[in-house]
């Protein structure tokens, strides 16, 4: 995978850049809609399907993602001319996974029940590819800030799209969000719930779904 | 005859792709044709059945509570298991690698056709995902090595027919925005309906 480089025009000294500068926060809303990890870069499915059966361990592996994200962006920023170019995947690794062993005993330690509903798939932030990918793409050839900002980005470009489809899975297939039962709040008391949604086969359709909505507003064509 | 359950079960109703949403990356993106995806399945398959046994050995002498007392006494209440992510990921970039250099040097036809799928395999996610569940399922080691190569196997079936049904769909009209991956999504939860059907088989 090749390294991108932005080329910036040389910047006199005493003009320096704002923290949130336009360019810097392109890095931020690109990854919402245009260049989404998930619905156009195609990376990170895995984790995206397994636990979008509800909201709330959705939400909390969004956090956890965002996290790994954003420090291992940071680290790998700071590290990168010291990397050789011949081991950086194992460096990388090695990083991503302390990171991920810190977010998994956390979460033992203060929020077991959702340690257990999420099991292995914590782990799997591992080898979830967007981390690796925004690592290889843009932290091995950015500064600090510009990094942390970018996983932002990706960060909050794969929790919407998880949390959609964990929306509509626990609205249909239970009839709650958050555990809370909207519809036996509104007044619908037999509300059909659809089995199909707690299945992962729900979940392939529904993001086949949204990828589909997304396309279409945003005029991607995948040849 | 439990092993042969625990291999069916792991090839079809327990299917990496279908039920657990594993190596969801690698079977996107190169299951466009269906000679490469022979390739990266089989590539799979082999490296799943060498690092699930591996991770066992890892899991069962070093990293389990008590597991390093084979050193002595005064290490009968060590537990490492926190280091099981980074010692797990280690093992199979090193396995991968190693295997990368062993196929080279013995078959050279062979590393022609697997060779360039290797170094893809070390970040999929279905092969750290079976050495973690070997560990919440708590199998020994014949039946941790079952249940790698089986669930390789069930890997290499999925992407197979996907690649199959993709290289037909090239000649059908699909809608501009369901190109590509859209349709593949929806392809793959009909897939997984078909499975499905297998669930509460029990041999």
């Amino acid at each position: 995978m090749e390294t991108e480089t932005l080329d910036l025009p040389i910047v006199k000294k005493e003009q320096s850049e704002g923290l949130l500068s336009k360019r810097r926060r392109k890095f931020v809303t690109d990854p919402l809609n245009d260049d989404n990890p998930i619905t156009v870069q195609v990376l990170g499915i895995c984790s995206a399907l397994a636990i979008t059966l509800k909201m709330e361990p959705t939400l909390v592996m969004s956090v956890a993602v965002l996290f790994v994200i954003v420090f291992s962006n940071l680290i790998i920023s700071f590290l990168r001319n010291l990397i050789p170019n011949r081991v950086r995947i194992i460096v990388q690794l090695a990083i991503i996974a302390a990171l991920v062993t810190l977010v998994n005993e956390v979460l033992k330690a203060y929020y077991y029940d959702m340690y257990k509903v999420l099991s292995v798939y914590v782990g799997l932030i591992i080898t979830n590819c967007i981390i690796m990918g925004r690592l290889e793409a843009f932290a091995m050839g950015n500064k600090a800030w510009d990094s942390v900002l970018d996983g932002f980005g990706s960060g909050f470009g794969y929790a919407w799209i998880i949390l959609a489809v964990a929306f509509f899975r626990e609205l249909f297939g239970f009839g709650s969000l958050f555990g809370f039962e909207i519809f036996k709040a509104v007044g619908i008391e037999n509300f059909p719930s659809n089995g199909l949604m707690v299945t992962p086969i729900g979940a392939f359709m529904i993001l086949g779904i949204i990828i589909w909505i997304q396309r279409t507003k945003t005029g991607y064509v995948e040849h | 005859m439990e092993l042969i359950s625990l291999g069916i079960r792991s090839i079809f109703v327990e299917n990496m792709v279908f039920a657990y949403f594993l190596g969801m990356c690698s079977y996107l993106a190169v299951s466009k044709k269906v000679t490469t995806a022979i390739g990266l399945g089989l590539a799979v398959i082999f490296v799943l059945t060498i690092t699930v046994p591996a991770n066992w050995l890892i899991k069962e002498f070093i990293l389990k509570e008590g597991a390093l007392s084979w050193m002595g006494p005064q290490f009968d209440t060590v537990d490492l298991s926190f280091l099981q992510f980074i010692m797990f990921i280690a093992i199979i970039a090193a396995m991968v690698q190693l295997v990368e250099m062993v196929i080279e040097k013995l078959s050279p036809a062979l590393y022609g056709s697997l060779g360039i799928f290797l170094p893809l395999i070390a970040v999929n996610c279905a092969i750290l995902g079976a050495s973690l569940f070997m560990v919440q399922k708590d199998f020994n080691l014949i039946e941790s090595t079952v249940y790698g190569f089986s669930s390789g196997v069930g890997w290499f079936l999925a992407i197979i027919a996907l690649a199959a049904i993709r290289e037909r769909l090239k000649y059908s009209n699909v809608p501009d925005g369901l190109k590509g991956l859209g349709i593949t999504m929806l392809i793959t939860g009909l897939m997984g309906l078909a499975f499905m059907s297998f669930i509460g088989i029990s041999i």
